[in-house]
């Protein structure tokens, strides 16, 4: 194990993606995850790794480019955000389809108008149902850490399923944060290469990305789920080992002080932080507040939640987009939908919080638990949190 | 490849090497197999299933979507013999693209065997000409080592017959019908393989079925070029041109005679006719009148479309006789 070293998040995961030693990249310039794209081509163009770097004109291009490409059994990455993200939607769902391993770096962001670079998760939440796991990473340390597991994850011949790790534009991206790399021998131990399970070579010839009629498409369909939701099996197994190797422990809940939690505090990526220190001040003014970080997004970690929450008076949800018109944010209502049916299930209420780049302080978190009973008696389904009227 | 090399003199206009027995030397094989589910008489299947003899079995396929993909892959069938992907509309040379560099890298790793195999990227006018200009565009200036054909039925066949920017002024199309206050499309063809040629592409050709010797020379051709290469093939769809299925070789060797489509390469810069020219062009009416998309045509239309005809194979001659190639303005 190497010495913690300062380094900026994007950066750091662009070296992460290295230590993985990967043979393809394409991405298409756009804010905020420049830094993941940009440094990635330095580190090819250095010849530090063996991999082609595709300069693509857009992001449809991009996806699609290292889709093809892990058709020939290569291991590939592509890194985006927001409208990037949004521009590559029509090729999202065709990714788990044809069960191309790809792995994609977020730097979550805002989505237009008012066009905004800054980050929320609306971006991703767009996305939601396109059929990629969805891992979101609290720190730096994390970031590292997950682009390396999402490698061994997604190529794992039971998953064979694309991923994608997010990291919250600018307050994780741009940062500058202590960070342990692993070495590139534990790396090699940790990630084998991949072994594709059909690839394009003439050698073998197969026909990928056929048509599906009637009689067979819900049936894809439905292999498509399994398999996802089976990955959570997978994700486990591999988060184990790698607290076995490195010591850190991934969970797809992870709990801040919730021994004896009356109110549960649940965030999802670097909002996290920013949590617990709310919650160490709660608790020292005697409010009995825990805090739960979603780190597994898809599949989703129903059974995980559930136990989380048990004991659990109220559970205060934050969230980082809108669904328009919708039941409030789509993290809570995951939630809700995970818990509906439980005997004894927490009061739950939700906030829309640090939409475009607006900062979540310390402050927020704790007006938001104390504000919690109040917001439950509204009767409103959701709040948009912090709104100059 | 040399063998079948074709020289047409244009003085003469006679051809001087042509091999006799050229169709005999021909590959065998069939990588594009029979059973699948074209039309009638469809000339992109046959234009593929020439192409693919031409390319032979070191050979990775991106299809964009469009007809090709539908009648050949129909799961848990496919009539491919060559490793095939599919993956959407407007992408094919996006997803070639990464084929590609795929391939080399794997190859340089020592993770494949050690042998050229090359890309090809396929697709129809709409995914080439329209929806996938952009991709086309980013791979070919990328300078892949890649051939993109374009399979040009001068519609979107696929989902009925509508309009793209590659269907000729005056063609009645489900969105573009001719009506009493529309002839019809009202637009002049895109001319992608001259937006091509303006990419500094070292090889870049127009080819249609009915010739099926020149068109597989070109592929061959295209091939052996190391770097991008683009060719335009016109494919007759009976279906769409409202036309008999018997007639589609004819209407191919009608667009070539008429002016219409001619058959044409650019190698580093240089274009030369690849097919004898005519001593005269046949009339356009001699192509419109096998068609129903244009039967509605009155004088005036057809008046237009036999001038402009004329100018583009002006301009298309013009430079014949005076493009110099790369290396002669080098010289």
């Amino acid at each position: 194990m190497t010495k913690p070293v300062g380094m900026e998040v994007a950066v750091a995961a662009a070296e992460a993606v290295a230590l993985c030693n990967i043979d393809v990249a394409a991405c298409y310039p756009i804010t905020p995850n420049t830094h993941i794209a940009e440094h990635l081509a330095d580190i090819i163009a250095d010849g530090r790794i063996d991999a082609e770097y595709i300069t693509v004109e857009s992001e449809h291009s991009a996806l699609s480019a290292v889709m093809g490409a892990s058709g020939t059994g290569a291991r590939t990455f592509t890194a985006t955000s927001s409208q990037g993200l949004m521009y590559m939607h029509e090729i999202l769902p065709i990714t788990p389809a044809m069960r191309l391993p790809v792995v994609m770096g977020l730097g979550n962001r805002a989505v237009s108008g008012p066009i905004n670079i800054w980050n929320d998760h609306s971006d991703i939440m767009l996305q939601r149902d396109s059929g990629w796991m969805s891992i979101f990473a609290d720190n730096g340390q994390e970031a590292v850490d997950m682009f390396i597991q999402a490698f061994k994850i997604a190529e794992h011949p039971d998953v064979l399923m694309p991923i994608n790790v997010n990291m919250d534009g600018f307050q994780l991206t741009h940062v500058v944060e202590p960070i342990v790399f692993p070495t590139q021998a534990q790396v090699n131990k940790f990630l084998p290469p991949y072994k594709p399970f059909a690839s394009l070579h003439p050698d073998h010839p197969v026909s990928m990305g056929t048509l599906g009629l009637p009689e067979i498409y819900t049936e894809a369909v439905k292999a498509r789920d399994v398999v996802l939701v089976n990955a959570k099996k997978v994700i486990l197994e591999v988060w184990k080992e790698w607290e076995k190797m490195f010591g850190r422990k991934y969970e797809p809940v992870a709990s801040y002080k919730t021994a004896g939690a009356e109110i549960l505090l649940l965030t999802m990526g670097s909002m996290g932080e920013t949590a617990e220190m709310a919650v160490d001040a709660l608790r020292k003014k005697g409010v009995k507040v825990g805090l739960l970080k979603l780190k597994l997004w898809r599949p989703f970690p129903y059974d995980e939640i559930r136990k989380a929450v048990r004991g659990a008076k109220t559970l205060v949800v934050t969230d980082r987009a809108v669904s328009y018109g919708g039941p409030g944010g789509p993290v809570c209502s995951e939630i809700r939908a995970a818990l509906y049916d439980q005997p004894n299930r927490p009061e739950i209420v939700n906030y829309i919080i640090g939409l475009g780049g607006r900062d979540v302080r310390v402050e927020d978190f704790m007006k938001m638990v104390e504000g919690a009973p109040k917001a439950k008696k509204s009767g409103d389904d959701y709040q948009i949190y912090g709104v100059r009227e | 490849m040399s063998t079948l090399t074709v020289t047409p003199n244009y003085a003469t206009g006679v051809v001087s090497n042509f091999d006799l027995f050229a169709g005999k030397l021909v590959d065998r094989e069939e990588y594009f197999s029979c059973g699948h589910r074209a039309c009638q008489g469809c000339g992109e299947a046959l234009a593929i299933r020439l192409m693919c003899k031409a390319l032979g079995k070191e050979t990775v396929i991106a299809n964009a979507t469009g007809c090709m993909e539908v009648i050949s892959t129909l799961y848990p069938t496919t009539a491919w013999k060559l490793p095939w992907i599919h993956v959407a509309f407007p992408n094919a040379a996006a997803v070639g693209s990464g084929v590609e560099a795929g391939l080399k890298v794997m190859r340089r790793k020592g993770r494949i065997p050690d042998r050229y195999v090359k890309t090809v990227a396929i697709g129809g006018d709409g995914g080439t000409v329209d929806i996938g200009l952009q991709a086309l565009s980013g791979a070919m200036e990328r300078g892949h080592d890649m051939l993109y054909v374009c399979f040009d039925n001068e519609a979107y066949m696929n989902t009925g017959i509508q309009r793209s920017s590659a269907t000729p002024f005056g063609a009645s199309t489900t969105t573009a019908p001719a009506g009493a206050a529309s002839p019809g499309n009202r637009t002049w063809k895109k001319n992608v393989p001259e937006i091509m040629v303006a990419h500094n592409v070292p090889y870049v050709a127009t080819a249609c079925h009915s010739y099926p010797i020149d068109f597989m020379n070109k592929v061959k051709k295209a091939r052996a070029v190391k770097g991008p290469a683009y060719i335009h093939c016109l494919a007759v769809c009976p279906t769409g041109w409202r036309a008999e299925s018997k007639d589609c070789i004819k209407l191919g060797r009608l667009a070539v005679e008429t002016g219409i489509f001619p058959l044409y390469e650019v190698e580093n810069g240089k274009y030369r006719l690849t097919v004898e020219k005519p001593e005269k062009l046949r009339p356009v009416t001699d192509y419109m009148k096998m068609q129903g998309r244009f039967r509605h045509l009155g004088k005036e239309e057809i008046g237009y479309f036999q001038e402009r005809v004329n100018l583009e194979f002006a301009k298309l001659m013009n430079k014949v006789e005076c493009i110099q190639s790369w290396d002669e303005l080098k010289g």
